[in-house]
């Protein structure tokens, strides 16, 4: 009883969330919004679109996860096949990874921003990229530990009295077992990547154009929902909902594909 | 007088602060079945663990003592364990295919030490899979999940893989007590037939399974070995009053 009403309590939520996005949001979706960059006087209700933020965000959370994938894949495969044996060690360093997932990423985002003041760096897509990545990748290295952690010990004693190397074993055997959990895990940190707005804030700046380099400011749909949303005229804030709807298509269409490739990979699974 | 295999000198094996393998000394005579006898918790499986160095994957553990292999102590003094381990095939309590198709679970240890040519792959596969008598029911079938075996199939595609990589010696660890009493025969013959080419090493709590395949017995209990010998002379005239007690049948 109590598992059916808090199921239904976060349906509901969702369902409510999407229904004002929509309802709001879909009349003034059109062409025009998806295709063109902001023109002179966009925020008071001009003529343009969001293109520099859809794109600008689509950049960032790519480029993020990549870049987090390069770096959590390898750490989560160590952590559960070199440090086998020091469990000690292995507890200590989820402990901090738990600790690095729990920081809000607006201290990821002022973090990042001192340094770059030091280095006398401008907000770039590039610097966005980074701090990015190293807020999201906590949120990938864990998902995989735990995709990792319930393979059976006698799958990696299987894998060893074949002669396999730590290396081989990770790559050929433990990366295929945990494939579907893998995948979760980058999708949940592109979803994370996409979605945030503090992160952003300081080190990716905002602009009205399309970024055409690294080094280049960028804008992103969180941003551009929030400085809509902040606009006193109703019209604006109607887009604000459009951009919203875009982000939440990003997010499905992403969840829909991953979880379809993780299937298909999934099916040489050991229960 | 046979060659023995593997030596094993004073091991003596400690997890945290459990004793688990007490001051062991016994050797595997080559080409013959030799079972590890005992009740459970006594350290068996510990014991044929240690013998491809399995145990390093345990934490906390402080092992002292020789195994030999071949003569050459494989804890001390050789450069690369994956050779050594290539050099036994393992088969587990439950059966552990890798998470791959029938076909790549038998190449899977060529294909790591540099074996790629197709048709020598094929070949492998068909003969090992006939060695482990299992080429019949999945030749039409080699690119579907080993995981969608029978636990049965699995074991015995768990044989043909540790075959493949053409050990010395085969381990196996109460292989038949997840088993079906079919497949159980089934693998118990391919042992018997197994044993002209292959060392193999066999640990049971089954008295019966002890009886009918092994040629030299190990019998161990609480982490000591109690007697070792000759299966015949072992069934027929055991020398230990623990030994007799556990032959009688009343034992705890």
């Amino acid at each position: 009883m109590l598992m059916r009403a808090t199921c239904g309590i976060i349906i509901l939520v969702m369902g409510l969330i999407l229904f004002t996005i929509f309802r709001k949001g879909l009349p003034v979706l059109n062409w025009q919004i998806l295709t063109s960059v902001p023109k002179g006087g966009y925020y008071f209700g001009g003529e343009g679109g969001i293109l520099n933020a859809i794109l600008g965000s689509l950049y960032l959370a790519i480029g993020s996860t990549i870049l987090s994938l390069i770096i959590s894949l390898p750490s989560a495969l160590f952590l559960n096949i070199h440090l086998k044996k020091h469990q000690k060690l292995q507890n200590t360093i989820r402990l901090f990874i738990d600790v690095l997932w729990g920081i809000p990423s607006v201290v990821y985002g002022a973090f990042a921003f001192t340094i770059m003041i030091y280095f006398g760096f401008r907000a770039s897509l590039m610097a966005g990229i980074v701090t990015v990545t190293l807020f999201i990748s906590p949120i990938m290295i864990r998902g995989m530990d735990e995709a990792l952690k319930t393979i059976p010990n006698t799958l990696l004693e299987a894998a060893y009295s074949l002669g396999s190397t730590k290396y081989e074993t990770a790559y050929r055997v433990f990366l295929r077992q945990a494939m579907p959990g893998i995948a979760t895990a980058i999708l949940l940190s592109f979803g994370r990547a996409i979605g945030d707005a503090a992160s952003v804030l300081f080190t990716t700046g905002f602009t009205d154009n399309i970024p055409k380099s690294l080094t280049q400011p960028a804008a992103t749909l969180p941003l551009s929902i929030f400085f809509q949303l902040s606009s006193p005229i109703p019209e604006v804030q109607q887009r604000a909902y459009a951009a919203a709807i875009v982000l939440t298509v990003i997010i499905l269409l992403i969840s829909i594909t991953g979880r379809a490739i993780s299937f298909r990979y999934s099916k040489n699974d050991i229960k | 007088m046979q060659a023995d295999k593997i030596v094993v000198k004073n091991l003596d094996l400690k997890i945290e602060r459990e004793h688990i393998l007490k001051n062991i000394n016994c050797s595997i005579p080559e080409k013959k079945i030799t079972v590890i006898l005992g009740p459970s918790g006594c350290g068996k499986t510990t014991l044929l663990k240690s013998m491809n160095r399995l145990t390093d994957l345990y934490s906390k553990k402080i092992i002292s003592g020789a195994i030999e292999l071949n003569g050459i102590n494989i804890y001390n003094g050789i450069s690369d364990i994956n050779d050594v381990r290539r050099k036994m095939g393992l088969l587990s309590q439950r059966p552990a295919p890798l998470p791959m198709s029938i076909y790549k679970n038998v190449t899977y240890g060529l294909r790591i030490s540099g074996r790629r040519s197709k048709k020598f792959l094929k070949l492998r596969v068909e003969h090992y899979l006939k060695q482990a008598n299992l080429w019949e029911e999945v030749k039409d079938r080699l690119n579907t999940p080993a995981s969608s075996l029978s636990i049965g199939q699995q074991q015995r595609l768990c044989l043909a893989r540790g075959l493949a990589v053409d050990p010395e010696i085969i381990l196996a660890d109460e292989p038949t007590s997840a088993l079906d009493p079919l497949s159980s025969k089934a693998i118990e013959d391919k042992f018997v037939e197994l044993k002209n080419h292959y060392t193999i090493i066999l640990v049971t709590h089954a008295l019966r399974q002890a009886r009918r395949i092994a040629d030299y017995i190990i019998f161990m209990y609480l982490g000591e070995i109690i007697e070792q010998g000759d299966a015949t002379e072992f069934f027929t005239h055991p020398k230990n009053e623990l030994t007799k007690a556990y032959l009688r049948g009343s034992f705890n």
